[in-house]
């Protein structure tokens, strides 16, 4: 009996810690739909949702429960198998990635020693859900939109992974902890301004958004590679690409904003920022950048593709490769890498 | 499906496939149905379908009044809707020979600048919409509200406003209008600069403008283009300073003209004349004389209310005029108006009864959306997207 127990116990703590985790982001997701709305809203002199509920606070259930009751359509033509199966893959690889983040100091699911490389490689395998959905619809809108997709997820991995190269030669570790504790003095975000920047815009590409958000390009698409989903299937493509959002806003502040760190962490602020608990630090951070997203997605017309293309591998990778070589050089010159965490 | 280029030896041309872009697409601006034939991203050939809007409103015009078909024109450009009926009372009043009294002129010249105001206001912010900036369509719509407010208050109605009248215009303007319009035009132009700091300043708006659909001078004239299109490449041609209808040679404005012939100079072009409009909205309201709105002809307009009750001659003249009309003495005329989107032609047969013989409408839209064919070869589809967006069309008035 014994022995079943020291079996099941850990299966147990480890379910009730994903449920804890998924909900939270599930949560984050659907008030992040909200929070969009009203944000870009109030931008453009309207109002954004108003009437289901306070404020309209009880929009994205009623989006929700709009969606579970619409019809699944799946088109004729459509390859029924991998059309299914796509909404679902960008879904759970959009939840996955949640595993190694640090939500606070030794608050995490799992501490993989390469959860970089385990981060990177799940934002890496979300190209395949949209490029299934759009082959598998057997549309042309949805094909080119999930063409287009696939081009521009691969492009900006390039620079991501460049840029995720100067935060590692800082820092010495693959370890998401690491990196956030190795920021206690400054955030990555000050000495690598720049690449702080062109990571934002990267993520902002990898996820599909605005100024980058072509291969949806409604004007010319339609409604890009998910023009032929409806119903539940739509809304776990949505719900894939705004967790997607959440995700990369995530990364962005455990590489370049100190994660669960405090700001202002010195002095007589200290003892002050100390009162408010890590987790609370990294989700408010989190929002933060999240608000930069809908920014921009309010203020700026939508590339075109070849120019997306020139600015991801012309400028940005070249751009990073220098920054790579220049930090290396500096860090080698100056004596101030770090110690290799085994 | 995709473009499938053969590894042999032999050079085998790259297989296109079409791509239907409409009739129901949110980029079409109304019912364009493109079929657009694909290498990749590229366009190849781009050929544009019209007739899902047709709705023969030359042929029922034959079959109104003078005074009936008003309210057709309306209909041809929904966006500006006071312009399409300008052309046809001036048409009209040509044919009858009658002097249209100065407030009459001012109250026009006044509305078809809102109304050019609205059309623009359309074309520039759905424009921007179609390349990815949702905000100045949410900000330009709200002032547009404003001008359509201002048509309702003249007319009772926003779009539709079957205001302007053969001789003169319906009703005066109502007490405290041309003080809102006043100070409307007052915080308008802050607008315009806030358009500015959100497209005309943005790298990326430029970037997918800039060198897309380029019409050259002499391309532009040879397809029959007029209006903006015809400015944003070059030619200085505006019919209000060629050959001034109604109040026009009293205004002071200027026309700009665009130096690059792509959407960006067709955009600042726009840009510019929302500004002259409301220079010239300013003008007429400053200017505006007393004086009756319409002509005392009584065989083209009603009496007065008054008169009504006391002459019988008056009672008969309004009997006659909205159970028969009036009489047009047989002629012809080709009337144009510059039309916010170019130049607006009527051509009318009169044969001397109540009805037109004939009534040709001449839209600008049509000339200019066959040249996107030309314009679009070799683009990529998001420019094309740019380039209908550039050349402001409306199915109402193509397809007629």
């Amino acid at each position: 009996m014994a022995s079943f127990w020291t079996f099941v116990w850990p299966l147990i703590v480890i379910v009730a810690a994903i449920v804890a985790i998924i909900i939270p982001v599930l949560i984050g997701v659907a008030y992040l739909t909200y929070a969009e709305r009203k944000v870009m809203s109030a931008m453009q002199r309207r109002q954004g949702p108003a009437l289901v509920g306070p404020l309209g606070l009880l929009q994205p259930v009623a989006d929700g429960l709009k969606l579970f009751g619409k019809e699944m359509v799946i088109p004729s033509g459509a390859n029924p198998g991998v059309f299914l199966f796509a909404p679902f893959l960008t879904f759970v690889l959009s939840l996955v990635a949640w595993a190694v983040m640090p939500f606070g100091a030794h608050l995490v699911l799992s501490n993989i020693n390469v959860g970089i490389l385990y981060l990177y490689a799940i934002s890496s395998l979300g190209v395949y859900g949209t490029i299934m959905a759009g082959w598998a619809s057997n549309s042309r809108y949805a094909f080119l939109g999930g063409l287009r997709s696939a081009a521009q997820m691969v492009s900006y991995e390039v620079s991501m992974g460049l840029i995720m190269v100067t935060v590692l030669l800082c820092t010495g570790s693959f370890n998401l902890s690491e990196i956030v504790l190795a920021q206690q003095t400054v955030w990555f975000a000050v000495p690598l301004f720049p690449m702080f920047v062109i990571f934002f815009i990267s993520i902002l590409a990898e996820t599909n958004r605005a100024p980058f958000d072509l291969p949806e390009g409604e004007a010319e698409l339609v409604g890009g590679f998910f023009t032929e989903y409806s119903c539940m299937n739509f809304a776990l493509f949505m719900l894939g690409e705004y967790s997607n959002m959440i995700l990369m806003s995530a990364i962005a502040v455990v590489l370049f904003l100190g994660g669960w760190l405090p700001p202002l962490n010195f002095g007589p602020f200290a003892p002050i920022v100390n009162l408010v608990p890590g987790p609370i630090w990294f989700a408010l951070k989190i929002a933060f950048v999240l608000f930069f997203f809908i920014w921009m997605r309010a203020a700026f017309p939508r590339y075109r593709y070849d120019q997306l293309m020139r600015l991801g591998w012309k400028i940005f990778l070249p751009f990073t490769l220098l920054w790579v070589i220049v930090t290396a050089s500096a860090l080698e010159i100056f004596g101030w890498l770090p110690a290799v965490v085994p | 499906m995709t473009a499938v280029v053969d590894t042999q030896e032999e050079e085998t041309p790259i297989k296109t496939y079409t791509v239907n872009v409409g009739p129901q697409h949110p980029a079409a601006h109304g019912v364009l149905r493109l079929v657009a034939e694909m290498a990749g991203e590229v366009v190849e050939r781009a050929d544009p379908h019209i007739g899902l809007l047709h709705r023969g409103t030359e042929k029922l015009i034959e079959y109104k009044s003078y005074l009936q078909a008003m309210p057709y024109m309306d209909r041809l450009d929904y966006c500006a809707p006071m312009a399409m009926e300008h052309v046809f009372v001036l048409g009209v009043e040509k044919l009858l020979g009658i002097k249209v009294p100065p407030r009459a002129q001012y109250i026009r010249v006044l509305y078809a600048e809102i109304s050019r105001l609205m059309n623009h206001l359309l074309c520039i912010t759905t424009g921007a919409l179609d390349v990815g900036a949702t905000t100045p369509a949410l900000w330009g719509f709200e002032e547009r509200e404003k001008l359509m407010e201002y048509s309702e208050r003249v007319s009772g109605a926003r779009m539709h406003a079957n205001y302007f009248r053969v001789g003169g215009v319906a009703l005066d303007l109502p007490a405290g209008l041309s003080e809102d319009i006043y100070s409307f035009t007052e915080t308008y132009p802050k607008y315009i600069d806030d358009l500015d700091a959100l497209l005309t300043n943005n790298r990326i708006f430029k970037q997918r403008t800039v060198d897309i659909g380029v019409v050259s001078k002499e391309q532009a004239l040879a397809w029959g283009m007029s209006g903006p299109m015809l400015r944003g490449s070059g030619v200085p041609w505006d019919l209000r300073k060629s050959q001034p209808y109604d109040a026009y040679d009293q205004m002071d404005f200027d026309v700009p003209v665009g130096l690059t012939n792509d959407c960006w100079a067709r955009y600042l072009v726009r840009m510019e004349e929302m500004r002259q409009s409301v220079k010239i909205i300013r003008q007429c309201l400053e200017k505006m004389p007393d004086g009756p709105v319409r002509t005392d002809d009584h065989k083209v307009t009603p009496p007065k209310r008054g008169e009504m009750k006391r002459s019988m001659e008056a009672l008969i003249h309004h009997f006659k005029l909205y159970t028969e009309g009036f009489h047009v003495p047989a002629g012809e005329t080709y009337t144009a108006v510059e039309a916010p989107k170019g130049e607006l032609g009527i051509y009318f047969i009169a044969d001397g009864t109540n009805r037109p013989y004939r009534c040709h409408i001449r839209s600008p839209g049509f000339a200019h959306l066959s040249a996107l064919a030309f314009m679009s070869k070799g683009h990529m589809l998001a420019d094309v997207v740019a380039m209908i967006a550039s050349l402001d069309i409306v199915f109402g008035e193509i397809d007629r």
